[in-house]
């Protein structure tokens, strides 16, 4: 792999990283006091003073910056301005719990999508074709919590086969999953369609049917890996709207991950595990997106390489 | 429905048209044998109620390839002539019409079947660049063919395609490259590499040069003559460039509305087109004017080829022929052979000025 093809991704991504951050820090300071969030009403201005002082928030908001910098640089997102608990520490708790959901839900979007989306090209205008749309216009049109509460009626409160909310086994995952993978696998069919008929028509898969490939050596080895590059940046794209997802479907059926303790934090104006929260998911999404501009190098030869002189 | 087309050609009932009589080839060894090739596409419905309205981009040909011919099949774009070359490699089905390869019937052939037939009826594409998998070095694609087939053991297929690939001019470090990284005739011969690896007898050239540059072109065209000479291939040779068909072609099939029109030996097609349209065609290229003294009698066709959705009754010609005439526009005229040699499907062929 080209060294400066990944040094500029890198150096790219940093630069994204930093201006998230600085435009959070900058947006949370100017919106609002925290200490009338957490604080009762009638404690005296001497107390909100106090704690102004504690959380470093009576300084001018360019030191504030440079000082939250310094130390996020070494790890230290601050405490959290409810419990005094390191931010970090109590993000970090609830990944593994977000991590569980997105796994799955990856997982299952892709299992149901990339298939679909394959035997919909492939069998183009037939009943399947129609059902995968169908499917796919259902899936991203559907909004979250919608699909979500629906769910919770029908298989929680109408046939009582499924818990309604919370975490725990199994089946505590089976409406979450089904609500986030929904939109996902649709829109990852849809794409996969769309540039598998693309790459179908190419003469390069007449060729190879001249030649004899059979059906599965012509989708497999010819149509997919070329119609990739095109559904690997829709799953990257999709990434963060599953992140967005996540923050309301786990709510709706209160699966405890970072997503409820973000908007809980945004209540609250608990601005040190806000700023943690944000910092994390942009970390996701910047290093997804150059896991996706890897994948591009890997799978087109003509990204990788260049032209290499004729 | 069928009997619309099947007067044109259709040979079966074994009247005038014997190619291997009036065609002036060696009659033995027929390598293909088509009869009655049909091919309407349905096209969607123009009104609510009503028939589905079909467009017939091929019908009812007929034709023999001897082994080691070119035969050219020759018109604008849009006369069916690359239609013929995906009926004959079966990328599309025939609506009516039989295929014989080497005597066998390949319109019974199942999908097996005829996956293990096409190791001997290969494709050579227009366009090359998109005719190599992007993704691929050159020289795995080329090894595909021996893949697929279970030709040779896995270690020497590389090898063969690299011998291949040099026999076609391109050796060296080229054979590792990506299709991007080569020129567009390095590319049309990379394709070619891959149709003649697995030693096919029949190859259909649908616009082999087309997209290339001139002075490409002729290099390219000289390497699928060498080539055919070195190994005794048959060529089915689709183009609409009549210079580059005057230098490859035994036989000179000329389509119009998807039939054929004239049907020649080469040189007879070139000094003395017998069928209006030919003579359209040919009149039209400066070269053709002047070469051997005879001077081809040029004819300007008037207007536009009409939609073979809705080919004229009678001579598909008729409506922008200058010597069309009441039978003309009743009749449609059958191939039938001339004193000179070749066919004509014009019911005036003798008597034209």
């Amino acid at each position: 792999m080209n060294l400066r093809y990944v040094v500029t991704k890198l150096l790219r991504a940093i630069f994204t990283l930093w201006l998230v951050v600085s435009f959070v820090f900058i947006v949370l300071r100017i919106t609002g006091d925290p200490t009338e969030q957490l604080l009762p009403d009638d404690v005296g201005e001497q107390t909100r003073d106090y704690y102004r002082t504690l959380w470093g928030l009576d300084r001018p908001i360019w030191e504030q910056y440079l000082l939250y910098f310094k130390a996020a640089v070494q790890g230290d997102f601050g405490v959290s301005f409810r419990n005094s608990e390191p931010a970090l520490d109590l993000i970090w708790q609830r990944v593994p719990k977000t991590l569980e959901l997105g796994l799955a839900t990856f997982a299952t979007a892709l299992a149901l999508g990339v298939p679909l989306g394959v035997m919909a090209a492939v069998w183009r205008d037939s009943w399947i074709d129609r059902l995968t749309m169908s499917f796919a216009v259902f899936g991203f049109s559907m909004p979250n919590f919608f699909l979500g509460i629906l769910l919770i009626l029908l298989f929680a409160m109408n046939l009582r086969i499924l818990p309604s909310s919370g975490y725990g086994s199994w089946e505590h995952m089976v409406m979450p999953v089904f609500t986030l993978a929904t939109a996902f696998a649709g829109a990852i069919a849809r794409f996969t369609r769309s540039a598998m008929l693309d790459v179908l028509s190419r003469d390069y898969i007449r060729t190879a049917e001249a030649e004899g490939a059979s059906l599965r050596r012509r989708v497999w080895l010819h149509a997919f890996p070329n119609a990739a590059v095109p559904v690997v940046t829709i799953i990257g794209f999709s990434l963060g709207g599953m992140i967005g997802g996540a923050v309301v479907t786990e709510n709706v059926f209160a699966w405890p991950g970072v997503g409820r303790l973000l908007t809980s934090s945004v209540a609250d104006r608990d601005l040190a595990i806000v700023q943690g929260i944000v910092v994390l998911v942009a970390i996701t999404m910047v290093t997804a997106n150059f896991l996706v501009d890897l994948a591009y190098g890997w799978l087109d030869p003509r990204i990788r390489l260049g032209p290499r002189g004729q | 429905m069928s009997t619309a087309f099947v007067e044109s050609v259709d040979v079966s009932g074994g009247e005038i048209i014997r190619p291997e009589t009036t065609l002036d080839t060696a009659p033995t060894d027929s390598i293909l044998k088509v009869r009655g090739l049909t091919k309407r596409f349905p096209m969607p419905r123009d009104r609510f109620f009503g028939p589905r309205p079909t467009l017939t981009a091929v019908a009812g040909i007929s034709f023999e390839l001897v082994a080691g011919e070119t035969l050219a099949l020759v018109g604008e774009s849009g006369c069916g002539k690359s239609t013929v070359g995906n009926l004959v490699l079966n990328l599309i089905a025939p609506t009516e019409g039989t295929i014989a390869f080497e005597g066998e019937d390949l319109s019974r052939a199942d999908a097996a079947r005829w996956r293990a037939r096409r190791r001997d009826m290969q494709l050579i594409f227009q366009d090359s660049g998109s005719a190599l998998d992007p993704r691929l070095t050159i020289d795995r694609q080329v090894a595909e063919g021996l893949d697929i087939h279970a030709i040779g053991t896995v270690s020497d297929r590389l090898d063969r395609a690299h011998r291949m690939l040099e026999a076609v001019g391109l050796g060296g470090d080229l054979v590792g490259r990506y299709p991007h990284e080569l020129s567009g005739g390095q590319q049309q011969r990379a394709v070619i590499a891959r149709a003649l690896v697995v030693e096919p007898k029949l190859v259909v050239c649908d616009e082999p040069v087309a997209a290339l540059d001139v002075s490409v072109q002729a290099q390219v065209v000289n390497l699928l003559q060498d080539l055919q000479q070195a190994y005794g291939l048959t060529y089915l040779f689709i183009s609409h460039d009549l210079s580059v068909v005057r230098h490859v072609a035994d036989r000179v099939a000329v389509m119009y509305l998807g039939r054929f029109v004239e049907v020649a030996r080469r040189d007879v097609l070139f000094a003395r087109p017998a069928h209006p349209y030919s003579r359209a065609l040919i009149g039209a290229v400066p070269a053709a004017r002047s070469r051997h003294g005879r001077k081809v009698h040029p004819v300007a066709l008037a207007g536009e080829p009409p939609s073979p959705m809705f080919p004229p009754i009678g001579c598909a010609l008729n409506p922008r022929c200058p010597f069309a005439t009441d039978r003309c526009r009743r009749e449609t005229p059958e191939l039938r052979s001339l004193a000179g040699g070749g066919l004509v499907a014009c019911h005036h062929a003798e008597g034209l000025p």
